[in-house]
């Protein structure tokens, strides 16, 4: 089963293209990153799952049913966390939960799962405080248990954690890593690129409106062209043979790090050079890039690709 | 459409748009009550030898129908528009449009939730003005169909109004420049019989007229024209303009992009 499939998506703004030939599919139960610099078009296609936008050509659906047509299953299905910080301020937070679950035909029976997400947000102290109250974070915390009052099977969350501390930020990724292994499908957009690494088990990374990578996120960090060679070398302060010199992406002190494409650059070449101008070297490993540094790269490609 | 069906979701949102002006009932019920108070004070004081409406009716009880229906246009009209346009620049309505709520449910729920507050200041106004002069009732059944029928058309143009709006001051000038004018020359102040022939033709294309004199029938037992023609101009008016707040609402009018 396929939790969202995007089928030749466009989306345009007057002349702004916006999104252009999105395909690509979310699999049901994964951990969905979707990433991309400002402007990539990550929030329009999320608003476009969840029926807040249309597309200029092309479908998605969710859970197999198409958002138009059968808008009231998809949305059900979805549980969005919008990346604005917007909220009501005529009600309280355990109100707003409560219209929520409301606006989704919860019966009244929902509300001890209401108190359960208010608990787990640690939102108790503040449950009957009015909105317009909140310390950013919290409305931010009230935007998550919003999406989750129906219990939808696919939670997406649009930048959940801009502008929150780190504490909540941990805890709140703790909470996300639970639903997803309660079997939600979790789809995601961050600006923080470790994070990502550490809990997306899916990469879509987006730039100017195209999916530019794809894939699940060991192949693409390891289909990655280059690798990284950490060196301690015994400093005697003798340059570096001239050869390494456009490897070296790091030094500090005697501690270099060279970024070396793995078909091209060979390990023992570097070590030979070295030991040609009788530099010792005390220690060494090697690091598969992070997800950072492949973003990185494949947008500065990509960039390159759209601005000829 | 969508084949399930969605009264929990529609009964919500209407419950949260009459909380919504519940909350803040001083600005939304009893200021109206003040004003009506300010206008019957000053048209007695001002007005009363000079104006000859209906045989036996005082200019002062001819006034009150009046009134009521104009404060319950305005608050009718309010109502919708003011919480949507709210919702959309403080960007809450993301909310309402991320839920399973069909375009059917949503026009009801801001249209009834607009006609409880249309009843609820009408009649409070109906009341302060009781205090003060003897208004004559015929028929309460047509006092009561008029008010419901006239907020809801209300309801649905305020929704249309709010919809269309980017910004509170086009939506003030909508009510400035639509909805006042249209209440003030719908025969608030007078009969439609005592103006020039010309005037007398246009006002017929008023369909606030026809809301002001079928409800000011159920008062009088007299109208300007028979109160069947204004139910049914009414009722049809009602029909327009619910179509239209439906089909803006479906296509997403400035709210989905
Ligand atoms: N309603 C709109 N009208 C016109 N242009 C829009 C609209 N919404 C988005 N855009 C444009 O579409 C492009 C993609 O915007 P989008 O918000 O999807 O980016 P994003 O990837 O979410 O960026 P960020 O990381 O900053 O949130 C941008 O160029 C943006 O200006
Ligand atoms: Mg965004």
């Amino acid at each position: 089963m396929t939790a969202i499939v995007f089928s030749n998506v466009y989306k345009r703004f007057g002349r702004l293209e916006a999104l252009s030939n999105i395909n690509f599919t979310v699999p049901e139960g994964s951990f969905f990153g979707l990433l991309g610099p400002n402007g990539a078009g990550k929030s329009t296609l999320i608003n476009l799952s969840a029926g807040l936008a249309r597309a200029s050509q092309g479908s998605v659906s969710v859970l197999g049913n198409d958002v138009q047509r059968d808008y009231r299953k998809t949305r059900q299905a979805l549980g969005v966390v919008p990346q604005e910080l917007v909220y009501d301020p005529f009600f309280s937070v355990r109100e707003m939960l409560r219209l929520q679950a409301g606006y989704f035909g919860c019966p009244p029976s929902s509300h001890s799962y209401i108190d359960e997400l208010i608990e787990r947000l640690d939102l108790i102290d503040k449950a009957d405080t009015n909105l317009h109250d909140l310390s950013g974070g919290m409305k931010r915390r009230v935007l998550v248990a919003q999406a989750l009052v129906h219990r939808p099977q696919v939670v997406i969350l649009d930048e959940p954690t801009a502008g929150v501390d780190v504490e909540l930020r941990k805890n709140l990724w703790q909470f996300v890593s639970e639903l997803h292994r309660e079997g939600r499908t979790i789809v995601l957009t961050t600006h923080y690129l470790e994070e990502a690494e550490s809990l997306c088990d899916q990469i879509a990374i987006l730039n100017h409106g195209r999916v530019v990578a794809m894939d699940e996120k060991e192949r693409l960090l390891a289909r990655h062209p280059h690798q990284f060679l950490c060196l301690t070398l015994g400093c005697e302060g003798k340059p570096l043979p001239s050869a390494l010199a456009p490897l070296v992406v790091k030094q500090d002190g005697c501690e270099l790090t060279l970024k070396l494409k793995r078909d091209q650059d060979k390990i023992g070449a570097v070590l030979d050079a070295l030991r040609d101008v009788d530099i010792p070297i005390l220690e060494l490993h090697t690091r598969d890039p992070g997800l950072e540094e492949v973003f990185i790269d494949i947008t500065a490609q990509t960039n390159e690709v759209t601005h000829g | 459409m969508g084949e399930v069906y969605n009264p929990r979701g529609m009964r919500t949102l209407f419950e949260k748009e009459v909380r919504r002006f519940l909350k803040v009932s001083i600005q939304t019920v009893l200021a109206p009550c003040v004003t009506t108070l300010l206008y019957l004070l000053v048209f007695a004081s001002v007005l009363e030898d000079h104006i000859k409406v209906y045989d036996g009716v005082s200019y002062l009880a001819f006034l009150v129908p009046g009134l009521i229906m104009m404060t319950v246009i305005q608050n009718a009209f309010a109502n919708a528009s003011s919480s949507l346009i709210q919702s959309k620049m403080t960007g809450n309505l993301v909310f309402l449009l991320l839920s399973p709520i069909s375009g059917v449910e949503m026009v009801v729920a801001f249209v009834a939730a607009a006609v409880v507050r249309g009843i609820l200041v009408g009649l409070c106004v109906w009341l302060v003005a009781l205090v003060f002069v003897d208004v004559p009732l015929v028929s309460l059944a047509t006092v009561l169909l008029f008010l419901v029928l006239s907020s809801a058309v209300l309801g649905a143009v305020g929704l249309i109004a709010g919809l269309w709006a980017d910004k509170f001051d086009q939506l003030s000038a909508f009510q400035n420049f639509i909805i006042v004018p249209l209440s003030f020359l719908s025969g608030v102040f007078y009969s439609v019989e005592s103006l020039p022939g010309i005037w007398q033709a246009i006002s017929r294309f008023n369909p606030f007229f026809y809301m002001i004199d079928g409800f000011r029938y159920g008062f009088f037992g007299v109208s300007d024209v028979d109160p069947e023609l204004s139910l049914v101009v009414t009722l049809a008016f009602l029909l327009l303009v619910s179509g239209v707040s439906l089909l803006l609402v479906r296509i997403g009018y400035k709210i989905r992009q």
